[in-house]
């Protein structure tokens, strides 16, 4: 046999022994066995197969260990085999990886390594340490078998699942009662703006129960700290807050007013001393402080119906066909007025309210302005059709009256 | 002598006019209780005209490239002295010249006016109709709005579906193989130079034809005239139906500028052909019988795509509408009964299937 024979056949050989080698190596006997059982034994094959961990080829002895390459000692002395891990010992099995960011990072660098450590901070951590068995772990929000990413939307910790995964628990009543927590959480979070902003209008960066009580290391945001929470989102509202009167009076912060959970949209009748204003809580009408919240809710109430009215007067004209761009980015500005006069009720101050809306009645009245010129062109627009209009009506007559004549003396 | 007479009298001895407009002076036109329908041609031609002069003032500021269009139809309504009426103008007159072309042509239809010896008036009438469309479907894109853009897309999408030459058909359309810059300029050209330049030549020979055969008289009232002679009626096309056809375009011209005044035409936002389409995007009025029927038919009928089934059944129809004399004189004078019944469902299904598809959301 030629060298170059021999070589050839070495070249195909390596190959198929490789494909040998590889098959050999995608035998799995845990997942061959279990796949013939029933139940939950046989459900991890199904759901591992489905599971972040599989795809990223990780088999069951990663977590269980034994010997899944070889049948007759898979389970057997020596091999290491776990079998059913120990609700207790999950978030260190979990870690074993999780928080190694040397074997993290050959899968997913940018994934974080320290949720071991902020669970051990958690109250659900703390507690597991001291032996309640009650509290969530890894497997109880993320899944056992079928854990996906927290980006696929059938994952219990995507953002549009997160609530619904912390109410299993903090919504049973039960299990909250010996915790002494409420157990309204969830249904109060249900009908807040938070919510509808979530789920009716698909704002996945709207917060969620893990945007503000953190997710592994999940704690109740202590009275002094609910401001600088709400804050991280409503960063100008927390500054004024801050800056205000009320910051000392208020330890709860936002929540005073705002409550924690079913947190309502606020419109200009939350300001004032009217039926279901939050300051008719405190203040009264006799007092300057109550004085001032009427003044800032009414100088609001103006300032929106003159934003509504020019708003009309601008549509009208642009129905009518008239170029109303620049007065449309004015009321465009306004509306901006508007909104942080309404962030600038936070600081309690009407001079500074009012600062806000002086400068929006500025434009305001520019856009009224050429609101007002833009009807009176499209008046004069429809006064200049009388012309036409007149012009054309005699001519038809005249025409119908010669017409007459012609037909009555071509009769006659 | 006057300027007037002067100048009649030195064509008259250069191109002998009189002789060349004397049948004029001897073409009468039949008076019945159906002699109104006799206008809606003249309306119609009076709507293209307006067409003609509004286009030509349109074409001096209007750009045709994906860049500048928006904003050179911006620039005549919000800038240009007029520019607002004129172009509120064109667009009211478009949508009234589809109309009176569709009534002129049911009118027609319906009393039968297509009966030899007319049958070319009424094919060149029907191709004239098509034409109307053309200029709908490629004077629509022209804003280069949100509406027109995703219209249109739709509407080339509906011609690539044709069998066989649909994709050909479509890029031919299009400039490629979407809506783009490439269509606008394309549509542009088939707008102001090929459909008036065929149109022109089409209604020339449909004037000529008409000219020829002269004015036709309803089959019922003919027969009434046959009975009783007495009764027949008639009046110099001109000046007496000439004033009565003038009297007409006054008032439409009357209320085309007040269409314009009150109902100005909505110019929209610019098309942004990287933004979805926006929901319940429709066709223009003219076109929402067939867009609705493509709407209604199921997805697949036995083994054939039900679009595919629709544009070849709308295909049929207008080569049946084409033929409609032709098939009337094979059909005979008994069976012919049954053409009337199929105008009026035609008439009816487009008028249904338009209200359907305006409310359908």
């Amino acid at each position: 046999m030629s060298v170059a024979r021999i070589v050839s056949v070495l070249v195909l050989l390596v190959p198929c022994s490789i494909g040998m080698r590889s098959a050999a190596q995608t035998t799995n006997v845990c997942v061959e066995c279990h796949a013939t059982l029933q139940g939950r034994l046989k459900e991890a094959v199904d759901d591992s197969a489905g599971s972040v961990h599989g795809h990223k080829g990780m088999s069951c002895e990663t977590c269980h260990g034994g010997n899944s390459q070889d049948a007759a000692h898979a389970k057997g002395p020596g091999s290491g085999f776990r079998g059913h891990i120990k609700r207790e010992d999950i978030p260190e099995l979990c870690g074993s990886c999780h928080a190694n960011a040397e074997r993290i990072k050959r899968f997913n660098p940018s994934l974080h390594t320290d949720q071991l450590a902020q669970y051990h901070t958690s109250v659900h951590g703390m507690k597991l340490a001291k032996g309640d068995g009650n509290v969530a772990v890894c497997t109880d929000c993320h899944g056992v078998h079928n854990i996906r990413p927290a980006s696929d939307p059938t994952s219990p910790v995507n953002a549009l699942n997160v609530a619904a995964t912390c109410s299993r628990c903090h919504s049973n009543v039960v299990l909250m009662k010996s915790y002494r927590i409420a157990a309204t959480q969830y249904a109060d979070y249900s009908a807040s703006v938070h919510h509808e902003a979530m789920m009716v209008r698909g704002d996945l960066s709207a917060p969620t129960c893990s945007s503000c009580h953190g997710s592994h290391g999940a704690v109740p945001p202590g009275a002094a700290s609910v401001a600088s929470v709400c804050g991280t989102c409503h960063v100008l509202q927390a500054q004024f807050f801050d800056a205000s009167p009320h910051k000392a009076a208020f330890p709860e912060g936002c929540a005073t007013c705002h409550s924690a959970h079913k947190i309502k949209r606020p419109d200009d009748n939350f300001v004032g001393l009217a039926a279901g204003a939050a300051c008719a809580d405190c203040h009264s009408a006799d007092e300057e402080s109550g004085k001032t919240a009427v003044a800032i809710h009414d100088h609001l109430k103006s300032f929106e119906t003159s934003v509504n009215e020019a708003t009309v007067l601008i549509d009208r004209a642009a129905r009518a066909g008239i170029d109303v761009a620049n007065a449309e980015m004015e009321i465009s500005q306004a509306m901006d007025a508007l909104t942080k006069a309404r962030v600038r009720v936070h600081s309690a101050q009407l001079a500074k309210l009012d600062s806000e809306l002086t400068a929006g009645s500025r434009v305001l009245a520019r856009a009224r302005s050429e609101g007002d010129a833009a009807i009176r062109e499209r008046n004069s627009r429809r006064k200049g059709l009388l012309v036409p209009v007149i012009v054309i009506a005699a001519m038809v007559f005249s025409l119908g009256a010669y017409i007459r004549e012609l037909e009555r003396n071509s009769d006659s | 002598m006057n300027a007037v007479v002067r100048v009649q009298t030195w064509i008259d001895e250069r191109f002998n006019l009189a002789e060349s407009l004397a049948p004029l002076r001897e073409k009468t036109v039949p008076i019945h209780k159906y002699s109104y329908w006799y206008l809606l041609g003249g309306i119609t031609l009076f709507t293209f005209l307006v067409q003609l002069c509004t286009g030509v003032l349109l074409l001096l500021y209007y750009r045709p490239t994906a860049n500048e269009a928006f904003e050179s139809v911006q620039n005549i309504t919000n800038h240009v002295q007029f520019g607002w009426l004129i172009r509120s103008v064109h667009s009211w007159s478009a949508n009234l010249m589809v109309f009176c072309a569709f009534a002129h042509m049911f009118s027609v239809a319906l009393t039968k006016a297509y009966k030899k010896p007319r049958e070319l008036t009424w094919v060149t009438g029907v191709f004239l109709l098509f034409l109307v469309l053309g200029f709908g479907l490629s004077g629509y894109l022209l804003p280069w709005n949100t509406r027109a853009y995703f219209a249109t897309k739709v509407g080339t999408e509906v011609a690539g579906r044709v069998p066989l030459i649909g994709h050909m058909q479509m890029v031919l359309l299009r400039g490629g193989e979407d809506v783009t810059g490439a269509t606008l300029t394309r549509f542009f050209g088939l707008h102001v130079v090929i459909l008036p330049a065929l149109t022109v030549g089409m209604l020339l020979i449909h004037l000529l034809l008409v000219q020829k055969f002269g004015t036709s008289v309803p089959v019922s009232v003919l027969t009434q005239w046959q009975q009783h002679p007495d009764q027949r009626k008639e009046m110099p096309f001109f000046p007496n139906f000439f004033l009565r056809e003038l009297m007409g375009w006054y008032i439409a011209l009357g209320c085309l500028v007040a269409l314009s005044v009150f109902f100005p035409w909505e110019l929209g936002n610019k098309a942004d052909p990287f933004s979805s389409a926006p929901p319940g995007i429709k066709p223009e009025w003219y076109f929402l019988a067939q867009f609705q029927t493509l709407k209604l038919i199921p997805s697949r009928i036995l083994f054939i795509d039900g679009e595919v089934l629709g544009i070849l059944g709308f295909g049929l129809g207008a080569g049946l509408w084409l033929g409609l004399p032709f098939i009337e004189s094979l059909l005979g004078c008994r069976r012919g009964r049954w053409i009337r019944v199929g105008i009026l469902f035609a008439l009816a299904y487009l008028m249904i299937m338009t209200i359907v598809g305006y409310m359908a959301s």
